[in-house]
């Protein structure tokens, strides 16, 4: 279980903003910041790893204090016990993939078989020799997420890993993502700007908007408007458009779909993250053949 | 040829114990620097850079006198530890570790300023101490800084003069260096002395220079 209440004067691009939030995350859940970009949400992972200090606040974690404004308690990153991934990977260049994974577990007993586990479930093992420089993009990510983990820690924080990468290795990641989630049951914090990312990854979301959250709850909930209905609802990218023949490719997921659509759609455009709604008139469900 | 050969004997003697001491002081006193958030560094980093800027012959005159038997702290050394500094080998460590520091502490003090925030962090959530940081992640990884710093130390002590000058004297064998050992044999026009010392040392400092060049030629940068 994570209590935080933070508070924090930001000085960003926009300008200065109050970050004010209060909330809670329950043990073992999977939770996702979801906002623009300069509202706060890496300050937020910050604070609670102890890299940034709030002005004023309470951070409690599985019963214990990592930060009290009023008590004058801090504890420093060393003894939170987080997982930290950074959206620039942050990976030591001087080590290779392996030795950046043995540098984590260094302090606890070393445990071999783990890094082989770790490197395995990322798909790194037989770049594991490799130092950052000669790894591609998804590659260090997947090497900063596995080394992030290796210490077995109380909670998740990935600072919007995925950002930076292209369709197919970000939904490969993804399903990484899930499957570590799985197997550890660690409480985890993803700050994404992705709604596709965050209905397939989290039960739980926080919208932040000028250091504020202003609402929260299941990605459903939070993210569409209806009551539970017949209708489908997709998160989508427009992939192309064609405004006069009234046709447009969508990407949902990591299939394509060629529609055409009835509505007037002059304010949309190539690359808008859009949701679907679909009327369904009757539906079939078949198990699909794994591929 | 019949060369005194003792003057670069004691040259990279004295380059060799400078270099050592100012590695050794430099590393930390560039962390600290580059890291503290403290309103002294200013001071501190005025006057480690002083030397750059002051003849050295200011520096070597006011080390005299400092270490002057006949001055308190001189006095002190020499009857409580019965250490004399000035015409001393001691004397001339002593005035080339001031004025060498700047070579060493200032590109170890960018490197340290310019190093990625987020490598450092990353090893802290790893559970790494400050110094285990410094020692594990930032210090391999600012290698070039590090050889720079001390080849433009071992480089600027070889070529010093003043300071060694004045608080050395030109003692043959005890802190005649080859620079003074120049500056000696022009004065009493052995012509050929001073041109064997003056192109030994240009050949060494050229050779210095270079290795550094090739040294730090084509490392990857901080894209990890």
């Amino acid at each position: 279980m994570i209590k935080a209440r933070l508070k924090k004067q930001l000085f960003t691009v926009q300008g200065k903003i109050n970050l004010e939030i209060d909330f809670e995350i329950k043990k073992g859940e999977f939770a996702t910041i979801f906002g623009k970009s300069g509202t706060g949400k890496t300050t937020i992972l910050r604070m609670l790893a102890g890299l940034a200090d709030p002005e004023e606040g309470y951070i409690q974690v599985d019963g214990q204090v990592w930060f009290d404004s009023r008590r004058k308690i801090n504890l420093p990153p060393q003894k939170r016990q987080v997982g930290f991934a950074f959206e620039n990977y942050a990976l030591f260049p001087n080590m290779t993939v392996r030795q950046n994974l043995e540098f984590a577990l260094a302090r606890d007993k070393k445990e071999p078989y783990f890094t082989d586990e770790l490197l395995n479930m990322s798909g790194l093992k037989e770049f594991a020799g490799r130092k950052p420089a000669e790894l591609s993009g998804g590659q260090k990510q997947r090497a900063a997420l596995i080394r992030a983990i290796a210490r077995k820690s109380k909670v998740f924080l990935f600072d919007e890993p995925l950002s930076a990468l292209d369709t197919e290795t970000r939904l490969w990641i993804q399903d990484a993502l899930l499957r570590i989630y799985r197997r550890f049951g660690t409480t985890t914090i993803l700050v994404s700007h992705d709604l596709p990312e965050v209905f397939k990854l989290s039960r739980l979301v926080f919208v932040i908007e000028e250091g504020k959250i202003i609402r929260s709850g299941s990605p459903a909930d939070v993210f569409i408007k209806d009551k539970p209905s017949k209708d489908f609802v997709f998160a989508a990218e427009i992939i192309d458009l064609q405004k006069p023949d009234k046709r447009v490719v969508l990407r949902i997921e990591n299939s394509f779909a060629r529609i055409v659509f009835l509505e007037e759609a002059d304010s949309l455009n190539i690359g808008d993250k859009i949701m679907v709604t679909a009327k369904q008139l009757s539906c079939t469900f078949k198990k699909r053949e794994e591929a | 040829m019949g060369y005194d050969l003792r003057p670069f004997v004691l040259t990279f003697k004295l380059a060799f114990f400078t270099t050592g001491i100012l590695f050794i002081v430099g590393v930390p006193l560039a962390y600290w620097l580059a890291f503290t958030k403290n309103k002294m560094r200013y001071l501190a980093e005025t006057l480690v850079s002083m030397p750059i800027v002051l003849p050295s012959t200011v520096i070597g005159f006011y080390l005299l006198v400092f270490f002057s038997p006949r001055h308190c702290v001189g006095n002190f050394l020499e009857s409580v530890f019965n250490i004399r500094v000035v015409f001393t080998f001691t004397g001339l460590v002593i005035g080339s570790v001031i004025y060498s520091l700047p070579f060493m502490v200032n590109p170890i003090k960018s490197a340290f300023q310019n190093f990625p925030v987020s490598l450092a962090e990353a090893s802290y959530t790893l559970g790494k101490s400050k110094f285990m940081t410094l020692w594990k992640v930032i210090l391999p990884n600012i290698k070039p800084a590090l050889l720079s710093g001390i080849a433009m130390t071992f480089a600027h002590t070889v070529g010093e003069f003043g300071v060694v000058l004045m608080i050395g004297g030109s003692i043959p064998g005890v802190t005649r260096v080859a620079s003074i050992a120049v500056y000696g044999e022009t004065e009493v026009m052995h012509f050929s002395a001073a041109n064997f010392y003056s192109a030994v040392l240009i050949a060494v400092s050229f050779a210095m220079l270079m290795l550094l060049s090739l040294a730090n030629r084509k490392r990857p940068g901080f894209n990890g």
